[in-house]
């Protein structure tokens, strides 16, 4: 089944879409809606808003905290130096090293996670139209089921005027 | 799409697809004071530091004063675009990314300054907390591979908090240009839809960035004055010293960012989005860092005075009374009273005003660190080691071409992006969490946020 899609003016008639596509049996993971900004008035924009991204942080920064402390605690022991008789393993100046590592590691993990889990580093977008960035919206299916054709056609087509397309 | 939308879009791009002879004037103009500036390092790399006014006993002049001060300055962006975001200040949107582009290319140009200074810039990866060939690995309890951890991860956390939110403006500007820049900018925009999951994972990703860098852009100058105040050396062995820098980075950043947007404004014609309420809401946090600034200052000399040890004492009466003494007052007067004058009166609290005023802030905290490197290097404990700095061509070129690699940096970022961010702008025209309608059936997945 080849996809199918819309582009509506306004967030109005992209609400109206989403919610008729809804009502043709689409579960939320399959309708797809492009905005050129997010538009948090309209509750379509609140599709897929569940993502692990605050559990991946804080799994990057676990782990920047302990390859950091490895890292500073074995050097010392390895190759132990006399600074000022400081301790061979001396925190104070660990944490310094252990804090930035921490932080970093939540960003890199962060920003490599939003890389994979939003489909980003791809070079050309597959199911989309440039108008999105004219201020259109896109509310479309990309895998339409077997027999529900018709069903996507009448919930796109609720607002006179629209036109459907397909890539 | 609305007017309004459209005409943002239209004016955000223009500077992007056109290009007036000025630009190419000030690119060569930059350009050429930058090229005088890696000259003249290449002199000082051939003939060694014998050229530069660096000698013993002050070994750090205005190399360490420019690190200093330029990663005082690239606190303006990240931290406060990072504050704004999180509290969601609605007036942040046209002012972000003027922000965080200043703390990218402060921190590369402060960062280059302990490479200049090594003489031997080639072995600066001893730096690096690696096992050397000669069996030593970096001594975690030295200040400088502190530095080294705390700059490149403020760098690092900058350019990724600076560069995700470019990615849907990337995506605008590939899809309003064809040929090689439909290309490039295709690239830039790596795939990006804008789909309602994306911009989810978008904002969550900057609310995550936005705490995480607000704690390390306060460490890197803390561990910046832990260069310092780690030292027994008089005026610099002081606790005060981590929050007083940072509180002077944040003064002299907000100096730095009003002065970027006033330009911006003006020559990219920018006055639909960049209002004077912008810069009377800087002009005042400009002013709470002032009287900041000038509380700490009290703090630091009150302190050396009332203890009155031999050597502290001599190196305050220097910066107070005598040689440096010029320098000081002048700092005073640029740091604290015009910007007081200026800004704590609200006829004066104009862009203009707030220029002006920024202006001397920034001429005031490069002196700031002058005054806390020099003179107490040269009036160390015993009197065989006092001595005087006197700067020659060599630094003072490449400091100057660092303002100017600054400028040129900065202007071409804003030849090709959007210099204010095309979607946040036009995000504020959906104010959340008001929704509309309320779901109509019951559904799999979507959920309503009330």
């Amino acid at each position: 089944m080849k996809p199918l899609y819309a582009l509506y003016s306004d967030g109005h008639a992209a609400q109206k879409a989403v919610d008729g596509l809804r009502r043709a049996g689409f579960a939320d993971n399959e309708i797809t809606v492009i905005t050129g900004e997010p538009m948090e008035d309209f509750e379509f924009s609140h599709i897929g808003h569940r993502n692990p991204l605050w559990y991946v942080a804080s799994g990057g920064g676990l782990l920047g905290l302990l390859g950091s402390t490895w890292l500073t605690t074995f050097t010392e022991k390895d190759w132990p130096i006399n600074v000022g008789n400081m301790a061979t393993v001396a925190w104070y100046p660990n944490l310094i090293v252990i804090f930035e590592m921490t932080m970093l590691g939540a960003i890199l993990a962060t920003v490599v996670t939003l890389i994979i889990t939003g489909g980003l580093a791809r070079r050309r977008p597959a199911f989309y139209d440039p108008e999105v960035t004219n201020g259109k919206i896109f509310v479309g299916v990309e895998k339409p089921r077997e027999g529900s054709m018709p069903d996507v056609e009448k919930a796109l087509l609720t607002t006179p005027g629209v036109s459907l397309k397909t890539i | 799409m609305s007017q309004s939308s459209n005409r943002l879009t239209s004016d955000l791009l223009h500077p992007l697809l056109n290009t007036s002879w000025r630009f190419y004037t000030l690119v060569v103009l930059l350009a050429s004071v930058v090229a005088a500036g890696l000259i003249s390092w290449a002199v000082q790399m051939w003939f060694g530091f014998g050229v530069t006014g660096i000698k013993w006993p002050i070994y750090w002049g205005f190399f360490i004063t420019d690190f200093v001060f330029w990663i005082g300055i690239s606190h303006a962006g990240t931290l406060i675009s990072a504050i704004l975001r999180l509290v969601n200040a609605g007036w942040r949107r046209p002012v972000t990314r003027c922000a965080e582009v200043i703390t990218a290319f402060a921190l590369m140009i402060g960062g280059l300054f302990p490479i200049i200074h090594l003489g031997k810039p080639w072995l600066f990866f001893w730096l690096m907390p690696y096992p050397s060939s000669r069996l030593i690995w970096p001594n975690f309890r030295s200040p400088l591979v502190w530095d080294f951890f705390a700059i490149s991860t403020y760098l690092t956390g900058s350019l990724l908090f600076l560069f995700l939110p470019m990615i849907p403006d990337f995506a605008i500007v590939r899809d309003h240009t064809t040929g090689l820049r439909r290309k490039i900018y295709g690239l830039l925009a790596l795939g990006w839809r804008g789909t309602t999951s994306q911009w989810h994972r978008l904002e969550t990703a900057m609310q995550i960035m936005a705490i995480a860098i607000i704690p390390v852009a306060v460490s890197v100058h803390t561990i910046v004055s832990f260069d310092f105040s780690m030292a027994p050396t008089p005026m610099w062995h002081s606790a005060i010293f981590g929050p007083y820098f940072v509180a002077g980075a944040i003064f002299s950043g907000i100096a730095g960012l009003i002065i970027a947007m006033a330009t911006l404004r003006k020559f990219l014609h920018l006055e639909a989005y960049l209002h004077p309420i912008h810069f009377e809401n800087l002009g005042k946090l400009l002013l709470t860092m002032s009287l900041l600034w000038a509380y700490f200052t009290f703090n630091e000399r009150i302190t050396v005075w009332y203890g009155n040890g031999v050597s502290e004492i001599n190196t305050f009466l220097v910066t107070q009374k005598g040689t440096f003494a010029p320098l000081f007052w002048l700092m005073v007067v640029v740091n604290f009273v015009i910007p007081v004058i200026i800004l704590g009166i609200k006829r004066f609290r104009t862009i203009t005003g707030c220029v002006i005023a920024s202006f001397g802030v920034c001429v005031g905290m490069w002196l700031e660190r002058f005054l806390i490197v020099v003179p107490s290097l040269g009036n160390k404990f015993l009197p065989y080691s006092w001595s005087y700095y006197r700067p020659r061509p060599t630094e003072i070129l490449i400091t100057t071409a660092t303002f100017a690699a600054m400028i040129l940096l900065y202007t071409l970022f804003a030849k090709f992006v959007p210099i204010i961010s095309i979607w946040e702008m036009k995000a504020g025209e959906h104010p959340a969490p008001q929704l509309y309608p309320k779901t109509e059936a019951e559904h799999a997945l979507g959920e309503v946020h009330a």
